[in-house]
């Protein structure tokens, strides 16, 4: 089959691109998603806080997600549900897989890379002790609940301060549950500061900073952890500080890793900080006619962004489908430094620009007052003041396109300066 | 608690999670450090009439899942958070359902409505 666009994944990045993507021009379109229905991770979000930017008011995951639906409902955007992308080849040939049609191929003009997230599990960070039922990473207790209307048990102690840790700790409370304790290892949250007062402040649920969970035991189900206090540094275990617990249900909310086995496949190239797809302006990767946005590229934790990037690697598909992109000039890259771990885009070229540039970025310790410094050979282009930066809250810079103007192959820094330096 | 008060807040009516201080003086209520005018609101909320949105789940029969996303339709007394859950958990609904169909109607006298938030 043909398509002039096939999106990979039907999430909110998925569908806002291929929209977008429709609406400049391109009307054969594919959405492959390979759950039973559109709608990715937001479908099991049931909590509010989405969609502020986009709808100007406050939605519920699924609510943000069926306004989505819904408009691809009127359009010629063709749906494959059920359906996983197995392998893209160098020609943009995609390898699809579903229980009814079998393997089958779709071949495409130009490919946007939707395909989010997914959880980091207790393998990747190594907790000592037994292997009883009971463990579940965050996101998996949220399908649990939310979606298959299971409880995962009644006295849970979760660790990491991510945002799904969070939420699900008010979650178990509200269904009855009790939660002993989110366990952070940081010294701060990893999440937003609004989920920390509105999911566990308010419901009386502790957060333990500097403490981690250092055994996990149980015959079949578990029955104790030990939890042990680190070094606010080093992030060692405190000898002699560990302490047990009894509780029947652990969850690890310990990260979010994007998705990106299809991409290094093709060979895609792929950011070490972001564990994403490098990206121009346009938000295309490493591969011509590829695309990419949403949670595959980097981990968002507000969806509205996901959909303004979305849109954007959308239209620029479509221009792309259509022989109007242009690259005439070598692109500039991004050099960060100074308490920034990444910014996206990775390059860009000033003449493919709006009259505002929307750089994301985020921290990697917290900052108070402080100025988000711009740089070009020693020359400072821009310094925007911010009150404050965490690492749980991506930052969106937005500068004149302005200050770039005529620069091509340049490496421009960006940094932060606490405000006591000046 | 004295009759003049300073509480530190982070507003939740946003991400942004503006930190506010509010000033209680009797009846004299001041907040700052909001960006917006829900912030103000917000802040004087939690002083005199704390009120929260509770999102869940409710049973359904035939939909494609076994449980059916709803919230309240508008922020509930904090103090009935746990009795809103009761009510939600009584619930048994059968699909169709459309977003935006109410499924209890001014529950626990509130005038606040329990919705569905999905179509199934
Ligand atoms: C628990 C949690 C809470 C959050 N809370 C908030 C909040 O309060 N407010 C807010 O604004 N944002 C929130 N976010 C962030 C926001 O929801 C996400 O950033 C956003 O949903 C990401 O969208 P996405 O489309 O990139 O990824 P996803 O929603 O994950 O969609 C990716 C889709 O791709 C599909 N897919 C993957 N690989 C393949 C393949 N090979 N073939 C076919 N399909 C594939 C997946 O099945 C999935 O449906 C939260 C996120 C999480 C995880
Ligand atoms: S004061 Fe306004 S901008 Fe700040 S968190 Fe509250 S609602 Fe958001």
């Amino acid at each position: 089959m043909n398509f002039d666009l096939v999106v990979v994944g039907g999430g909110p990045a998925g569908m806002a691109a291929a929209l977008e993507a429709y609406n400049n021009g391109i009307k054969s379109i594919a959405i492959v998603e390979r759950d039973v229905e559109p709608g990715g991770i937001l479908q099991q979000c049931i909590h509010n806080g989405f969609g502020l930017h986009v709808f100007k008011e406050e939605l519920t995951g699924p609510e943000y997600a069926q306004r989505f639906i819904n408009m691809t409902k009127d359009t010629e955007i063709k749906y494959f549900l059920d359906t996983i992308v197995l392998d893209i080849a160098q020609d943009k040939t995609l390898t699809v897989m579903n229980s009814k049609q079998g393997i089958f191929e779709l071949k495409a003009k130009a490919i946007v890379l939707a395909m989010g997230c997914r959880e980091r599990t207790r393998s990747g960070i190594g907790i000592a002790g037994d292997r009883p039922s009971g463990v579940f990473t965050a996101g998996a207790a949220q399908r649990y609940i939310n979606i298959e209307g299971q409880m995962v048990g009644k006295k849970v102690i979760i660790l990491g301060s991510g945002d799904i840790g969070m939420i699900m700790a008010r979650r178990i409370v509200l269904e009855g549950g009790e939660v002993i304790a989110v366990v952070a290892r940081s010294s701060f949250p990893k999440g937003l500061t609004r989920n920390v007062v509105q999911c566990l402040d308010h419901y009386n649920i502790p957060m333990w900073y500097s403490h981690n969970i250092v055994g996990i035991y149980g015959k079949e189900r578990v029955e104790k952890v030990v939890v042990a206090e680190c070094d606010k540094k080093t992030k060692a275990v405190i000898p002699g500080t560990e302490k047990e617990y009894a509780c029947d249900t652990v969850l690890l909310s310990v990260g979010l890793i994007p998705e990106n086995e299809l991409s290094r496949q093709v060979g895609i190239k792929i950011d070490r900080k972001t564990s994403g797809p490098v990206v121009t302006e346009s938000m295309e990767t490493s591969m011509e006619g590829v695309f990419a946005c949403g949670n595959v590229v980097h981990v968002h934790d507000l969806v509205d962004f996901v959909t303004e990037e979305s849109r954007k690697a959308g239209k620029n598909a479509a221009l792309y489908i259509k022989g109007e992109i242009t690259k005439n000039s070598q692109p500039n890259t991004f050099k960060v430094a100074g308490g920034l771990s990444y910014a996206v885009p990775h390059m860009f070229r000033p003449e493919n620009l709006g009259d505002k540039f929307d750089i994301l970025m985020r921290v990697d310790r917290v900052f108070g007052k402080c100025y988000l410094v711009v740089t070009e050979g020693g020359k400072e282009l821009g310094r925007y003041k911010k009150p404050f930066l965490t690492p749980g809250e991506m930052i969106k810079l937005t500068v004149p396109s302005s200050i770039f103007k005529g620069m091509a192959g340049k490496e421009i820094g960006i940094t932060v300066e606490p405000e006591e330096e000046k | 608690m004295e009759c003049c008060y300073e509480k530190k807040l982070v507003c939740v009516s946003c991400p942004m999670g503006c930190r506010l201080t509010v000033t209680v003086c009797g009846d004299n209520i001041n907040v700052s450090g909001n960006t917006c005018k829900r912030g103000e609101v917000y802040g004087k909320n939690e002083v005199t009439d704390p009120r929260r949105m509770i999102c869940s789940t409710a049973r359904i029969k035939g939909g494609v899942h076994p449980v059916v996303p709803v919230k309240t339709d508008k922020p509930i007394p904090e103090k009935l958070k746990f009795k809103c859950m009761d009510v939600i958990n009584s619930l048994d609904l059968k699909s169709p359902v459309v977003a935006g169909d109410v499924v209890a109607a001014n529950i626990l006298d509130t005038d606040v409505n329990i919705v569905v938030t999905r179509n199934m």
